[in-house]
């Protein structure tokens, strides 16, 4: 395809839109789950800072804007300050391949596809970001130069190495079906029969399952959050980290997760379909983030209601039992594909 | 694309020569890790999309991971800087080198080095298929499968040999050697840890 002035500046337009539109949705994620959490605790949330606490999130900010930046005398400073780039630069790599809708009509400027961009091996793109994305953990857990630092980044990476297998192995199923990596193509494939054609009914129910336990070990969220448990090991990898580089790590966790829900919205729940977006193409967008936030908010809810794995026991049902079950399902998927269909 | 093919040449040869230059072993790693993420955006000029991809889910993406643990975990040391004992190997060292530049330049500049070019017989698939997932993945299971159900069972062979070395001793031969010295100990000093 040609690479004009045009296809630039239509590129730089959607990312800047879709950079800002996810980061304050991650923003808002984090209210959300402080405000969730303390409802399933039975006590209310932050709610001083502007009407039901909705200014909560630029105070964060301005807090961690005007903290000290700290930089331990013993840590290597090079690799300090390079993982939390290497973390969050990933994270928010992913972005330019969601789909958030289909075609939409803009009165002067003709017909927009809601994506920023269509990559053939689109749902490649995201796992191998994802891949990188563990460099920034081992990279913050050695150069802090501390036991908990430590710990808590090789048991952090190895965990999320090892639930990457059982993550990428769950996806097949759905891309078999599809036929293809493209994640609009995959919508597309999920599109008519009301619903039901959703591949979370259409025969990948336990590559669901198995999806999303792995991906919540990926992202390190109760029930696998051990290696960022406070009462194991002070904070984990970014003990050390202060202020601005504590609110990248932070917000790469919580880009992680949106990522993971979006996959999960896209491989499983049918993206963007619903009733009527044909008709009215603007219903897509609004279905899309309506299943995003569905996932985010069973997020919370798991960490408000399970208790957390030791690091045995995740690790053993990452390499024991899910991976497994995941190939079980690529074998059953196929069986059913060739024979059944 | 020749700017981008020289971008990405540019960043693995340097990262390349960071990883034999550099002292510590953990900065030695990053630079592999990012020469294998350019030789991925090397793939990516060619539209070898799958491979690139690839390129950087397993190599740099699991395998550069077990490296970088495997020297956290066993601490290995920045290297000093040590006295050449051998040093006539230095006036080996360079007219060898030289040789060998010479040997790439004649290679570089006598073979006839098209761009990948698809042979001619029958249909020439377009450039859009040409790296995807697709005409891989159809290729790989009709044309190469031998090769590929070989490589898979040289995968399991390494597998099962890494874990056969690696293993620790059984429990059955801790308690069958046990059963045997300890016969005469009675008594243990503290009673309900006996076994």
């Amino acid at each position: 395809m040609s690479v004009d002035a045009g296809f630039l500046i239509e590129a730089l337009i959607k990312i800047i839109i879709v950079f800002h539109v996810v980061l304050i949705i991650l923003a808002y994620t984090v209210l959300a789950e402080r405000r969730v959490l303390a409802v399933i605790q039975n006590r209310l949330g932050p709610n001083r800072v502007g009407p039901f606490g909705l200014l909560q999130p630029f105070a964060d900010l301005l807090k961690f804007i005007m903290k000290e930046e700290l930089i331990p005398l013993a840590v290597n400073k090079y690799l300090y300050l390079l993982a939390p780039i290497v973390t969050l630069v990933p994270a928010f790599m992913v972005m330019i391949v969601y789909p958030f809708g289909p075609t939409v009509r803009l009165p002067y400027i003709g017909d927009v596809e809601l994506y920023v961009t269509r990559l053939n091996i689109g749902l490649l793109f995201v796992f191998a970001l994802t891949s990188l994305g563990v460099y920034g953990i081992v990279l913050a857990g050695w150069a802090s130069n501390s036991k908990y630092s430590l710990l808590g980044g090789l048991r952090s990476s190895a965990q999320m190495v090892s639930y990457e297998l059982s993550l990428s192995l769950s996806v097949i199923g759905a891309v078999m079906q599809a036929g293809s990596l493209d994640l609009v193509e995959i919508v597309h494939n999920q599109s008519g029969a009301w619903g039901m054609g959703w591949h979370l009914f259409w025969f990948q129910p336990i590559g669901f399952l198995v999806y999303l336990i792995s991906a919540i070990a990926e992202t390190n969220r109760v029930p696998f959050d051990l290696p960022e448990a406070e009462t194991e090991l002070v904070a984990g990898f970014h003990t050390e980290y202060s202020a601005m580089k504590f609110a990248m790590f932070f917000l790469a966790e919580y880009a992680n997760m949106f990522t993971v829900s979006v996959i999960a919205t896209v491989l499983f729940l049918g993206g963007w379909n619903g009733p009527f977006v044909e008709q009215v193409p603007w219903l897509g967008p609004l279905y899309f983030f309506a299943k995003v936030f569905f996932f985010l908010f069973l997020y919370i809810w798991l960490r408000a209601t399970l208790p957390r794995f030791r690091y045995d026991q995740l690790m053993n049902f990452g390499w024991k039992c899910l991976l497994p079950v995941a190939l079980l399902n690529i074998v059953i998927s196929a069986a059913i594909g060739v024979f059944a269909l | 694309m020749e700017i981008l093919f020289f971008l990405f040449a540019t960043i693995a040869v340097v990262a390349a020569l960071n990883v034999i230059l550099q002292r510590n072993p953990i900065y030695c790693a990053i630079g592999l890790i990012v020469t294998l993420c350019s030789l991925a955006g090397l793939f990516l000029t060619l539209s070898a999309q799958f491979i690139a991809a690839i390129q950087i889910i397993v190599y740099a993406g699991a395998i550069m991971v077990l490296f970088v643990f495997t020297i956290m975990l066993l601490n290995v040391r920045s290297e000093e800087a040590k006295v050449d004992r051998q040093k006539f190997l230095r006036w080996l060292a360079v007219p060898l080198f030289l040789a060998l530049l010479g040997e790439v330049y004649y290679v570089v500049r006598t073979v006839n080095n098209p761009p990948p070019q698809i042979p001619a017989t029958g249909t020439a698939p377009p450039v859009e298929i040409l790296g995807t997932v697709e005409s891989i993945g159809r290729e790989m299971f009709t044309s190469y499968l031998l090769p590929f159900e070989a490589t898979s069972v040289l995968i399991l062979m390494a597998i099962v040999g890494a874990m056969l070395l690696a293993r620790r001793e059984k429990a059955s031969d801790v308690i069958q050697t046990q059963a045997t010295t300890t016969e005469p100990e009675e008594e243990p000093v503290i009673s309900g840890m006996g076994r």
